[in-house]
């Protein structure tokens, strides 16, 4: 079983992301953990990139702040390792393929594994071109993370077949950035993966709100949140720890109450 | 001009090499489609809907008849004696693509994408442009087309090229100032790419180079091809010979493709890319990507690109807007790893001087992008055979740069 897995063992995941390095490496350990211990299943680090094109503006600061911090690649790879030694919850990079394949496929994959890092979440890299990095991923053990959008289609049989980890359900067109509704069949996509795969499935993009991710719960296997977190994070650069735990918690129960009220057996956890 | 039989017969047809890009979208291990999920189907419907109307005689005839009849085709092959004689090597030819509707080359390419715009049933574009001249011929190619248009531009480009904002305006598109990153022609992209993803159904992004993913480097080279194949039948008419050497600025390298995707088979033509230098590549602040970049994977293509240890996209710099891009399009990069091709790194300082003569020497106030090309020439006119012929595409016109030019001399004018 992938180590990411566990993630979606205590009922519904709910899934949080914050740029690595945002403000700076340390402030950003102490936001991870507290993210987690709020109730955060899975923690999504990213990787801060010069031009993130799948991101929108908030995000898109997170990554100019921390990259004026001083951020590298090999910091992150520290900051991912402090955090896991301090905490089960499974750790992920989101990070565009340039650095990857700069740094070298094989040599990124091993540090991953060193850092306690599971899976790659690589927007830029569709399932057609994934085939020039699974082999270093899969001798590392590392999850190569696949993306589904509303416009995939006949393509999601396809994606499905060969996900591991959990399936990344983008919720609708655009960037990234808190959304007021999501218009997207989530269910229908949901349908069409389950059909395929027993991976779960996680809804992204455009999530922000306690009522969002409740609804999500009911369709899917867990909720992804990043540019909520970054703006509280944006907003109180210094203390934002508390804020972001209360934030997480409320998420996370959200999620439990939603998912109790039509299935009891899955919000608990009992099954999968 | 020379009668003989040889002219008549036309230009000889070289042995084809395989077919570039492979189905995938290869060439080489460069180019492909790395880009968000959102827009890979997409991808495949215009890579369908493009190989359609390529075999369709009808597209064909009305892409044609607006390079004719709109765009101005065929371009003028000039032989630019005062230039030729001043420089005291091969005898040059300029590729008059300035003289085209729009003031350059982009116009080729537009009429193409946004005819296919019109038959995938698409009624709005969008467009990135750095020094404007893309975002001017796709303005125009939408206002002829009746579809809506929208242009995305750095904030130092609106600057730098405010003219050309509005022309735009005055063609009916809406031009976004474009404020993340560096401001100038890669955030354009970027944002386009966002803007693609938000609203893909009734939209076609009208990349304006040959880079991107696949099939945009196939399909802007398809469409820019008209240059180098005039170019073959033009030299030949005149002289009987292919020429010695074909050289052109290059940026993401559309003109540079147009013209020597006809002489990639003819061994004996020399192919020369010139990318922008800007203080000179030792200082760092410069756009010469083959001379100082390496191979990354960016704005959906494996190709090569301005980048430093951690694979961040580098900020570029060049006088020019036109070549102020981190990257290349994958066919340049192939052909430079192949060694078919190669590049030369032209400074701001050059390419400013071969501005100014050719102003003087033959009375053509060329594109800054254009006078990098030009500036090779200045720098090794001796390199090439004395009595031969070397090509070199004036890919624009100047009046854009004059303001600037102007500047850098050290003359303020107010426009």
């Amino acid at each position: 079983m992938s180590d990411i897995a566990r993630a979606f063992d205590h009922g519904p995941a709910f899934i949080a992301f914050l740029t690595g390095g945002d403000p700076t490496i340390e402030q950003s350990r102490q936001y991870a953990l507290a993210l987690i211990e709020g109730g955060a299943d899975l923690l999504e680090i990213g990787i801060p990139f010069s031009d993130p094109i799948a991101e929108g503006p908030v995000i898109q600061a997170a990554n100019v702040r921390s990259l004026t911090a001083g951020a590298t690649i090999e910091k992150i790879f520290g900051l991912a390792a402090s955090i896991h030694a301090e905490t089960t919850a499974p750790i992920v990079f989101l990070t565009y393929l340039n650095p990857v394949f700069h740094y070298g496929y094989d040599a990124f994959m091993k540090r991953c594994a060193e850092a306690g890092v599971s899976g790659l979440i690589i927007p830029d890299l569709p399932y057609e071109e994934q085939g020039e990095i699974i082999p270093a991923a899969r001798a590392h053990g590392i999850d190569v993370i696949t993306l589904v959008a509303p416009t995939s289609a006949d393509r999601i049989a396809r994606i499905a077949d060969d996900a591991t980890g959990f399936v990344y359900l983008v919720s609708s067109l655009g960037v990234t950035g808190a959304r007021s509704e999501i218009t997207t069949d989530l269910g229908a996509i949901r349908e069409a993966i389950r059909a395929r795969t027993d991976t779960p499935v996680a809804v992204g993009f455009g999530v922000h709100t306690p009522d969002q991710a409740g609804a999500i719960a009911t369709q899917a296997d867990g909720a992804i949140v990043g540019s909520k977190i970054v703006s509280i994070i944006a907003e109180h650069p210094d203390d934002a720890a508390g804020y972001l735990r209360d934030y997480a918690a409320s998420m996370k129960q959200a999620m439990v109450s939603a998912l109790a009220e039509t299935s009891p057996a899955d919000a608990a956890g009992e099954q999968r | 001009m020379p009668d003989t039989p040889a002219a008549n017969a036309g230009p000889p047809t070289p042995t084809p090499s395989a077919p570039r890009p492979t189905r995938d979208g290869r060439f080489g291990d460069f180019g492909g489609r790395y880009i968000p999920e959102t827009l890979m189907n997409e991808l495949f419907a215009l890579e369908r809907a493009y190989t359609e109307a390529k075999a369709d005689p009808v597209f064909a005839a009305e892409l044609d008849a607006l390079l004719l009849s709109y765009a101005g085709r065929p371009s003028l092959l000039y032989r630019a004696d005062r230039l030729s004689e001043e420089l005291g090597g091969p005898t040059i030819w300029l590729k008059r693509e300035d003289l085209n509707h729009t003031g350059s080359h982009k116009i080729n390419n537009v009429l193409g994408q946004t005819l296919l715009a019109k038959r995938m049933g698409k009624t709005r574009i969008i467009a990135e442009t750095g020094a404007g001249q893309h975002g001017v011929a796709a303005a125009t190619a939408a206002a002829l087309l009746g579809l809506e248009c929208e242009i995305f531009m750095g904030e130092e480009d609106t600057i730098r090229q405010a003219l050309n904002v509005y022309r735009m305006e005055l063609l009916g598109a809406t031009v976004h100032p474009v404020t993340s990153g560096t401001a100038t022609l890669k955030d354009a992209v970027n944002e386009a790419m966002r803007e693609w993803t938000r609203r893909v159904d009734d939209t076609l992004y009208v990349l304006g180079s040959v880079m991107g993913p696949h099939p945009f480097p196939v399909m802007v080279r398809d469409f820019q091809a008209v240059i180098g194949h005039e170019v073959r039948d033009q030299l030949w008419a005149r002289t009987g010979k292919l020429p010695d050497a074909v050289i052109a600025c290059v940026g993401g390298g559309s003109n540079a493709i147009g013209l020597f995707h006809a002489f990639v088979d003819d061994p004996t033509v020399a192919l020369v890319g010139c990318e922008a230098a800007g203080e000179g590549v030792e200082t760092g602040r410069h756009a010469a990507t083959m001379a100082a970049g390496s191979v990354g994977v960016f704005h959906g293509m494996k190709s090569y690109f301005c980048q430093d240890d951690d694979g961040q996209i580098a900020p570029v710099y060049s006088i020019s807007a036109g070549l102020d891009y981190p990257g290349i399009g994958p066919e340049h990069s192939w052909l430079r790893d192949t060694g078919r091709a190669r590049y030369v790194p032209i400074t701001d300082e050059q390419a400013v001087s071969a501005f100014e003569l050719l102003a003087r020497s033959e009375g053509i106030i060329c594109a800054i992008e254009s006078a990098h090309a030009i500036a090779h020439l200045v720098a090794e006119a001796g390199s090439y055979p004395a009595g031969g012929n070397v090509v070199v595409c004036l890919s624009g016109r100047g009046d854009k740069d004059v303001a600037a030019i102007a500047r850098y001399r050290g003359k303020d004018l107010h426009e």
